[in-house]
């Protein structure tokens, strides 16, 4: 009662100090029309930084345009979208992409839930090793990619002088980022490992959700622990899991810095994912036209399959 | 009393200082500058030295903006599209003077060249063609030659001289460890030094580009190209490159550079141009190494591998000639800026013979023929001999306005296959001509 009667009192000295013309003003306004005042700038800014550059993009992208010469922008129909889906190499990136994507996740999921699982036994220390676990997720991608460049570096990189030891081969002998065999695990693992903390989170989350009575009830039943996981904490866990391939899946899609620091697409085009594919199109040939086109296969495919996944999401959290 | 032609001279000079002076006092009392635009590099450095004396005679201030290699197209492209003002006078690579020519970025100096008795006969041809003409092959000049440069190659001079290596050398092979004359003998040494322990180290035979980004590896593997039968188009038809890029010897060249990769590059080197190679061979890991002339003299006096240890050689000869990459810029004025008439002023100011040879005294590498045939510059260093031959074979690669798509395009092609075992050199050059073909399209030329 304190409480409400303190508000009352601020909102009649606040009307009280209102200036009256300001109050006639405010007065005229319905709720809706106040409702819009305030969301108006952010749905300008939106308009501004989002919607208009995407449909400014879509534009460009039926035309030949190169932003780096003077040259005015001609129509061309289809042609980009033709030659992008035409393109054997696009389709190629494609594969070297979906190798990323498919593997980061499967690895994120598998060692993120292992984690999740350990730390949610609440030993000594915990809190520590979960700090611990999630700094990776704390860097920017452009430190990460440079410094397991140097830690792949073949004469001094220490992980070179780790795996040689363990393997029995000269460090000097392979090389992580320049091999066509090692490059694409090799991406799949620096994104593992600055990733996974992310999905542990995620999965520790969920794991923390699900009432302990839940666990008691399955123990006067003298269920296994192996049992409990499987019909108690997997299927409450899983909603949770699928947010996080759903953010996961869309981060590697487009993960474009750690990549290109790493390797740069190479060695050859092994690791040309297409965001990478994209960025030379757009800012090295400058092929602008092109870039657009490309951009607005990969925003389909991506806001497509997000769709479907999300209703599938959906589904799992009804059953 | 009448005057003779000393006389008249003393006047002239007179006269010209007296307006030199008069213009460096006007200059400085407006404080006038000009920027100048280049990579930031060795060579650069020798710049910012040779610029005092231009703003000592005329009392411009100079401003240098140097971008270092890998973002200096991107860079200086942009400024110059966009029709900047932060650039007066600009270095500009070879490959830019097609689009900076046909898009006006660059001021027109025939008419200059003309009024001020500037000669392009005092420059290397090649120098000429490559960093000042647009269209290739006819009198209209966009730049200076300024910085002359190809690709070369350095050896160490000390572990070809080991006696106990010479012998097995010649044991092996029937001859003796000399540096190589064609890119045969290029593979036999390096496969004979790779693998060996030399001063308690293992070393590789050579060190030759493998950048994919931006042009490294295209400026590497066009050594092999050249010399085994590849080039851009059919001198006769313009454009046609059907069956000339992609000949049977332009393939074979491609073989050899991925040879060469395969036997004997460290590893780890599948994406490296002049930096790493530098490093390479500074560290004693490669006993050859293919790089830019203009690192050659910082190399030359470098207290580990310099000296007496260090030898250069011109890039080997192949079945069907013996060329080599050209590098190097010219100076150009930039057609948007606001001081033009004090950018050509340097212009004038830098093509003088005795500037030409203090630029290169200072660690610049000037284009003009009085400097670099002269018996002193040969004599200067012992990369010198060398790199006066090879600015006598270069071949340079496109300098057409779209000239980055169709540099990238190569980069892909060669290093998907050299570097990443992607089919064969034949396909390789096969896809090259269809890409080039589809960028010439856009360009509104005909290959066909």
């Amino acid at each position: 009662m304190t409480v409400t009667n303190q508000a009352s009192s601020l909102a009649e000295r606040a009307a009280r100090r209102t200036p009256a013309a300001v109050a006639v003003r405010a007065r005229g306004l319905s709720d809706r029309a106040v409702a819009w005042l305030f969301i108006l700038p952010t749905m300008l800014l939106l308009l501004a930084i989002n919607i208009f550059p995407l449909i400014w993009a879509i534009r460009l992208s039926f035309t030949g345009l190169m932003a780096n010469l003077p040259n005015p922008a001609g129509f061309v129909g289809l042609d980009n979208y033709i030659d992008i889906l035409t393109d054997e190499d696009i389709w190629a990136n494609f594969r070297v992409t979906a190798h990323f994507v498919f593997w980061t996740i499967t690895l994120q999921i598998l060692i993120g839930l292992g984690l999740a699982l350990l730390i949610n036994q609440r030993f000594r220390g915990h809190s520590f090793w979960t700090t611990v676990i999630l700094l990776p997720m704390m860097l920017s991608p452009a430190v990460v990619g440079n410094f397991w460049t140097l830690l792949f570096q073949p004469q001094i990189g220490p992980f070179n002088y780790v795996i040689g030891f363990f393997a029995g081969v000269a460090p000097s002998s392979f090389s992580m980022i320049g091999s066509v065999a090692l490059a694409p695990w090799t991406i799949v693992l620096v994104n593992t490992w600055m990733w996974t903390p992310y999905v542990m989170l995620i999965c520790l989350a969920g794991l923390r959700s699900i009432p302990d009575y839940i666990y008691e009830a399955a123990e006067v039943d003298r269920a296994s622990p192996l049992r409990q996981f499987w019909s108690i904490t997997l299927p409450m866990v899983l909603p949770f899991l699928m947010l996080a391939v759903l953010f996961q899946a869309i981060q590697s899609f487009v993960m474009f810095d750690m990549v290109n620091l790493l390797t740069s697409g190479g060695p050859g085009s092994v690791t040309e994912t297409v965001s990478i594919t994209l960025k030379r199109a757009a800012f090295e040939k400058w092929e602008t036209g092109y870039a657009s086109a490309l951009a607005v296969i990969l925003f389909v495919t991506i806001f497509g399959a997000a769709n479907v996944y999300v209703r599938a999401l959906n589904w799992v959290k009804q059953q | 009393m009448r005057m003779n032609g000393t006389h008249l001279s003393l006047l002239c000079c007179a006269g010209t200082l007296a307006l030199t002076l008069g213009t460096a006092s006007s200059a400085q009392a407006e404080g006038k500058s000009l920027t100048m635009c280049w990579a930031a590099w060795d060579p650069a450095n020798a710049l910012v030295e040779l610029d005092k004396d231009f703003t000592k005679a005329t009392g411009i201030e100079m401003k240098h903006e140097f971008v270092p290699w890998t973002s200096y197209a991107d860079h200086f492209i942009n400024l110059l599209n966009s029709r900047s003002t932060e650039c007066d006078l600009i270095i500009g690579d070879s490959q830019w003077i097609g689009g900076a020519a046909e898009n006006k970025w660059y001021v027109k100096l025939n008419d200059f060249f003309d009024k001020n008795k500037i000669s392009m006969d005092t420059f290397l041809p090649a120098t000429v063609v490559g960093y000042a003409e647009w269209p290739k092959n006819t009198p209209n000049y966009w730049g200076l030659p300024a910085m002359a440069d190809a690709v070369g190659w350095t050896y160490r001079k000390d572990w070809f001289a080991k006696p106990e290596l010479r012998a097995e050398f010649k044991a092996k092979y029937n001859r003796e460890l000399e540096p190589p004359k064609t890119w045969d003998e290029l593979i036999e040494i390096s496969k004979f030094f790779t693998g060996k322990e030399i001063d308690g180290k293992k070393v590789y035979g050579s060190y030759i580009f493998t950048e994919r980004g931006s042009e490294g590896i295209t400026m590497g593997v066009t050594n092999a190209m050249y010399n085994y039968g590849f080039d851009y188009m059919d001198p006769n038809k313009p454009y046609h490159m059907k069956g000339i890029v992609n000949s049977a010897g332009a393939a074979k060249g491609m073989d050899v550079y991925k040879e060469l990769f395969d036997c004997c590059q460290p590893p780890g080197l599948t994406n490296a141009y002049m930096q790493e190679g530098l490093d390479a061979f500074k560290s004693g890991q490669v006993a050859m190494q293919m790089n830019w002339y203009a690192f050659f003299p910082g190399l030359n006096k470098d207290p580990n591998v310099g000296g007496d240890k260090i030898g250069f050689f011109k890039n080997p000869a192949g079945p069907t000639g013996q060329f080599t990459q050209l590098g190097g810029q010219g100076l150009s004025v930039v057609a948007a800026s606001k001081d033009v008439d004090d950018a050509l002023l340097y212009v004038k100011w830098f093509a003088q013979p005795e500037i030409q040879q203090k630029w290169t005294d200072l660690g610049g590498a000037s284009a003009s023929k009085a400097v670099l045939e002269s018996d002193a510059y040969k004599a200067s260093a012992a990369y010198a001999p060398s790199f006066v031959e090879s600015m006598g074979m270069v071949k340079d690669f496109w300098a057409e306005p779209l000239y980055v798509p169709l540099l990238l395009d190569m980069q892909n092609r060669v290093h998907d296959y050299v570097v990443a075992n992607k089919g064969t050199s034949q396909q390789a050059l096969d896809a090259l001509v269809k890409d080039w073909i589809k960028v010439f399209k856009q360009e509104g030329k005909d290959p066909s």
